[in-house]
């Protein structure tokens, strides 16, 4: 029961207290907007280049763009509270850590699930590609796969921001390289087979196809391969993230360099 | 000093160097793709010049904000010099950095994919390029002064990155975007930049472009001389300048 209260509620607020910041001032241009013209971006590269379809550059930066609150958002979860210097508290209380660092995934999950959604709606309003009802509905487990598993490498720059300064260049360099190889913009096909290799195993490559099948009338059924190897995936990452934070905690409490920033 | 500050931000060298990297990256892979392989220094020139909007854009809206932060923003509006040549220096370093961007996607360009850098009007290019990045500098500058008293600059830069990215056809013609969008590019300097360079590099007219690059540099000169000093009066009178 506890360790439920610690999961929700401890979840709940410190996100509301880490990002009082984020008025609809910030929150609108960053994730609102942006994504959208991403979309439109690769989308009218996409016709210069006779490439593909307007609908595979919607689902794809669409979900793509999620990383950016997954990474960006999860990591400053976890640094920011070294920054404020409420870390040690943290660490010191005697909540277990899973449900207390997983907790604070969730509102980055409902989050990101809400930027994918809102820019997958807009970007397809904007390029005339439709979604039937039905195809909305098999979406969202998808995105909300996508999410987990992107949100998992959030957790690893988190625990990695424990160590460097720089967690927004990580961040920038992060979703730049998902770009790339998660298959939003550039079919795997296309991409050398080392970098396909890579594709397979970063988040959201296999949920992208997923939902592309999806959004194409395919049901669920027919991508559970797909959505179970992102599972996998998120599991791995989400499990090295953790592993890592519990080793930056020891390692902080040996060198005492816990709350340098 | 700002091109020293700006040249070891971490986040700089990310913004001016990998970021267009990656997007050079993407484009070129997503031109081969579609079957259009000789378009591939097309893709090196505009995605270089979407880093260079991109450093302009995050350093002229950060160079205001890190002065708040610092406390020094009240100095250097209480100087004698009006504020538009305080900062045209801070604008155009920033601009400069952003030439980077040009560099790290042609040599990523060569050497990974092979991309010729024959370029068919040399001379042109040497002029259209600083043509282009002063222009963006003074571009910047009009974004400058609206931050003094604006307190979301870092959100304002991320609205107006893609959208001019978009709007000015930085990586493809503007002649597919809709019709109605064809003013809008006509007023951007990032535009008439990409338009010299890409003509400068590959055939074209050259002298139209660089001299709307120029006509809109200089325009934007004069709009930021009194935008700066509108918005510092209001900061003054509604006690605002150090708000952060």
């Amino acid at each position: 029961m506890r360790g439920l209260r610690v999961f929700f509620v401890g979840g709940l607020i410190s996100y509301r207290a880490l990002f009082g910041w984020m008025t609809p001032m910030v929150y609108i241009p960053a994730l609102i907007v942006t994504p959208i013209f991403q979309i439109l971006l690769f989308a009218y590269i996409g016709k210069a280049a006779g490439a593909q379809s307007d609908g595979f550059y919607v689902i794809g930066n669409a979900i793509q763009y999620a990383s950016v609150p997954c990474i960006f958002v999860m990591s400053q979860t976890i640094a920011d509270e070294r920054f404020f210097q409420t870390l040690g508290s943290i660490l010191i209380s005697p909540a277990a850590r899973l449900p207390l660092f997983l907790g604070r995934a969730l509102p980055v999950i409902l989050n990101a699930l809400f930027v994918a959604a809102f820019a997958l709606f807009a970007g397809g309003l904007l390029l005339g590609v439709t979604f039937s009802g039905p195809s909305w509905l098999r979406l969202v487990p998808v995105l909300a796969m996508a999410m987990f598993s992107c949100t998992g490498l959030g957790l690893i720059t988190g625990a990695i921001g424990l160590r460097i300064r720089e967690t927004a260049v990580l961040g920038n360099v992060l979703v730049g390289g998902l770009l790339i190889f998660c298959g939003a913009d550039v079919p795997l096909p296309a991409l050398p087979a080392w970098m396909a290799q890579i594709a397979r195993v970063v988040p959201l490559t296999h949920a992208i196809r997923a939902a592309r099948a999806v959004a194409a009338g395919a049901s669920l059924r027919s991508v559970d391969g797909l959505l179970a190897r992102e599972g996998v995936i998120g599991i791995v990452y989400t499990a090295a993230g953790f592993g890592l934070i519990r080793f930056m905690e020891w390692q902080s409490r040996l060198y005492a360099t816990l709350e340098r920033v | 000093m700002n091109l020293k500050m700006v040249g070891t931000s971490g986040f700089f060298i990310v913004t001016s160097t990998i970021q267009p990297v990656i997007f050079a990256t993407i484009a070129f892979y997503m031109f081969r793709a579609g079957g259009q392989p000789g378009t591939l220094l097309y893709a090196a020139l505009g995605a270089g010049m979407m880093g260079v909007w991109s450093t302009t854009l995050f350093a002229s809206g950060g160079m205001i904000q890190w002065q708040r932060w610092q406390g020094t923003l009240e100095l250097s509006v209480g100087s004698p010099p009006p504020m538009a040549l305080v900062y045209f220096p801070f604008s155009l370093a920033n601009a400069c950095i952003g030439t980077y961007a040009l560099a790290a996607t042609l040599v990523w360009g060569r050497v990974f994919f092979g991309v010729p850098l024959r370029l068919a009007h040399p001379w042109l290019f040497a002029l259209a390029l600083p043509a282009t990045v002063i222009s963006l500098g003074l571009m910047g500058l009009v974004l400058a002064s609206s931050f003094i008293l604006y307190r979301y600059a870092n959100a304002m830069s991320n609205l107006l990155e893609y959208p001019v990215w978009v709007a000015s056809g930085l990586i493809f013609s503007t002649s597919i975007l809709p019709g109605w969008t064809r003013p809008i590019s006509w007023c951007l300097p990032p535009y008439w930049g990409v338009l010299a360079i890409r003509h400068a590099a590959l055939g074209g007219e050259v002298w139209r472009p660089v001299g709307m690059v120029a006509a809109l540099g200089v325009a934007c000169l004069v709009v930021s001389t009194a935008t700066f000093r509108i918005f510092e009066t209001r900061a003054r009178a509604r006690a605002t300048l150090s708000l952060t």
